[in-house]
């Protein structure tokens, strides 16, 4: 199962939790990265939405996948355009293995930036923030060979 | 009607204007996006009587701070416009969205001359602070409880406010794929500075060397700072006529021999299905489906800059160069220089000229091909131009041939 960060994490901007997105941004108090999935053609869904939009189901509920991705790009971020974040830092884009068209911009974590690789295998870890309206857990990646120097 | 007619060909680009432009101009946003307004109206030889349309990009906008300068009611109702069309938005295909409207409408009979413009004063209203000044959620310190939602939901929590960084990945990633390299991208920025140097209106002028670029520090890379467009304030203008009703006006009409305003993929930023490309994908393969011309026979190129990339995402859209070409293409800078094979963002982008957002490049190409571009002009001026604008899920493309 995935890590979940225990130090103090840093500031951050966090999502506005509704019914859609709920599942997406605390599954990591359960480890688990979830995504709305159509139960009549199998098809993940991301950013959610109310209708599947390969076969137009409406039937449709959440479900956990591996936690596995692929990094599909990164942008190592030198700028300070908002309180919070040590730089530099390293902004990515994973495909998750089961289904690479599910795309999710992210941070790439545990990794040093000259060592981030386009199309490294990368996994899941979760930084847990503390909110009143229910504890956050957002979603970032490190290598999958474990975390670099 | 001829179910075949590319009606787009109804409409020509009859005048151009612009108000003063400056990094920070303290102005009221309305009158510098009237100045740019009444000056396209007076290039067409027109009146404000005339005008009986218009458009504009993105219409009224708070925020972020200076994006949007005035919004279509705004300018309608001060100058007492009486308009069979008008229409603004922010989703449409990029800046030139809302003339490749304008055409549209024009075409269909609503109006016969519309006025569009493009106003921002992002530079005032950044201010010392810069662009973190304006950042949902930032600059303000600490968040104060604001919550990410909609949009920016999928990027704010991962501290990836910037479309710097959005589309950073995307340089990133054409990297990865075609060998692509920051000695190349440096031509981009260089090329406009060389021009810019000669753009009386342009924000920075002084001379820009290679080893310049590269000593640059870092904002998210592969873009460095020149890899960034300057904020600004300024308003930019352009008139939309009716080419049967162009023959006996001031300037020879700039026929729209062909628009590209497709959208072939996700309309997202990080969903789209190629990383190393973008919505401009479309609307590059849509215009040259839509006219006889071919890449080859353009003969100047104003193409978005926002960030560097950009512009080498659109040569390889509209087919200039192929597909994961575009390095080598700009390489060394001799063929997009003014004297080159393909003369590029005459006026310095807006990397140096200015962040007029997508109507600076209309505006330059329409003056490049009416001769009047002073000491940049190109040397015979262009009769077949390509505007490409937008960047990421917004982008809009248009073929220019004067008559």
């Amino acid at each position: 199962m995935p890590d979940v960060e225990e130090a103090a994490p840093p500031f951050r901007i966090l999502p506005k939790l509704t019914d859609w997105n709920r599942d997406f941004w605390t599954g990591g108090a359960r480890g688990e990265l979830r995504f709305w999935r159509c139960q009549d053609c199998s098809f993940y869904i991301h950013p959610p939405q109310p209708i599947c939009p390969t076969c137009l189901s409406k039937n449709m509920k959440t479900e956990s996948v591996s936690g596995r991705a692929t990094l599909a790009t990164f942008s190592v971020n030198h700028q300070p355009w908002m309180p919070g974040p040590e730089l530099p830092y390293i902004v990515a884009i994973i495909e998750i293995v089961e289904q690479p068209s599910v795309r999710l911009t992210t941070n790439l974590v545990n990794c040093a930036p000259h060592a981030a690789r386009i199309e490294m295998p990368v996994r899941v870890t979760f930084e847990r923030h503390a909110d009143p309206d229910g504890d956050i857990y957002i979603p970032l990646f490190e290598p999958a060979s474990g975390p670099g120097e | 009607m001829d179910e075949n007619e590319i009606i787009e060909r109804r409409a020509c680009i009859s005048g151009v204007g612009q108000s003063d432009i400056g990094r920070r101009l303290f102005r009221d946003p309305l009158e510098l996006t009237l100045d740019g307004c009444l000056a396209a109206i007076e290039h067409a030889g027109l009146t404000t009587a005339d005008i009986d349309g218009i458009s504009t990009y993105p219409g009224p906008m708070g925020t972020p701070a200076g994006f949007s300068g005035a919004g279509a009611y705004d300018v309608m109702d001060a100058l007492r416009l009486q308009c069979g069309w008008y229409g603004s938005g922010l989703e449409t295909s990029g800046q030139l969205g809302s003339v490749i409207n304008a055409c549209l409408a024009v075409a269909s009979g609503l109006a016969n001359h519309v006025l569009c413009f493009r106003s921002v004063y992002e530079g005032s209203a950044q201010g010392e602070k810069g662009r973190a000044a304006v950042m949902p959620g930032g600059g303000g310190g600490g968040g104060g409880g604001f919550k990410a939602s909609g949009f920016m939901e999928w990027n704010l929590p991962f501290a990836a406010p910037s479309a710097a960084i959005w589309i950073g990945m995307f340089a990133q990633r054409h990297f990865h794929n075609y060998g692509t390299t920051r000695e190349q991208l440096a031509w981009i920025a260089l090329n406009a500075r060389r021009n810019a140097e000669l753009n009386p209106k342009a924000i920075y002028r002084d001379p820009m060397s290679f080893d310049d670029y590269m000593a640059a520090r870092m904002i998210s890379s592969p873009f460095c700072l020149y890899d960034c467009d300057v904020p600004c304030d300024g308003a930019t203008a352009v008139i939309v006529s009716r080419r049967d009703r162009a023959k006996d006006m001031k300037n020879r009409p700039l026929r729209v021999e062909a628009v590209g305003s497709r959208i072939d993929g996700r309309p997202s930023w990080d969903q789209f299905d190629d990383l190393s490309a973008m919505a401009n994908r479309g609307a590059g393969k849509q215009l040259w489906e839509r006219t006889e011309f071919k890449p080859a026979d353009v003969q100047m190129a104003q193409l978005y800059d926002g960030f560097s990339f950009l512009t080498m995402s659109w040569l390889e859209a509209l087919g200039l160069c192929g597909v994961g070409e575009s390095g080598p293409f700009i390489d060394g800078g001799t063929r997009i220089a003014r004297d080159g094979q393909l003369p590029l963002n005459t006026h310095g982008g807006q990397l140096s000229a200015g962040r007029l957002h997508g109507y600076g490049f209309l505006h330059e190409g329409a003056t490049q091909m009416w001769g009047e571009a002073g000491d940049r002009q190109i040397t015979t001026p262009p009769e077949v131009g390509v505007i490409g604008a937008g960047g990421g899920n917004t982008c809009g493309a248009l073929l220019l041939v004067r008559e």
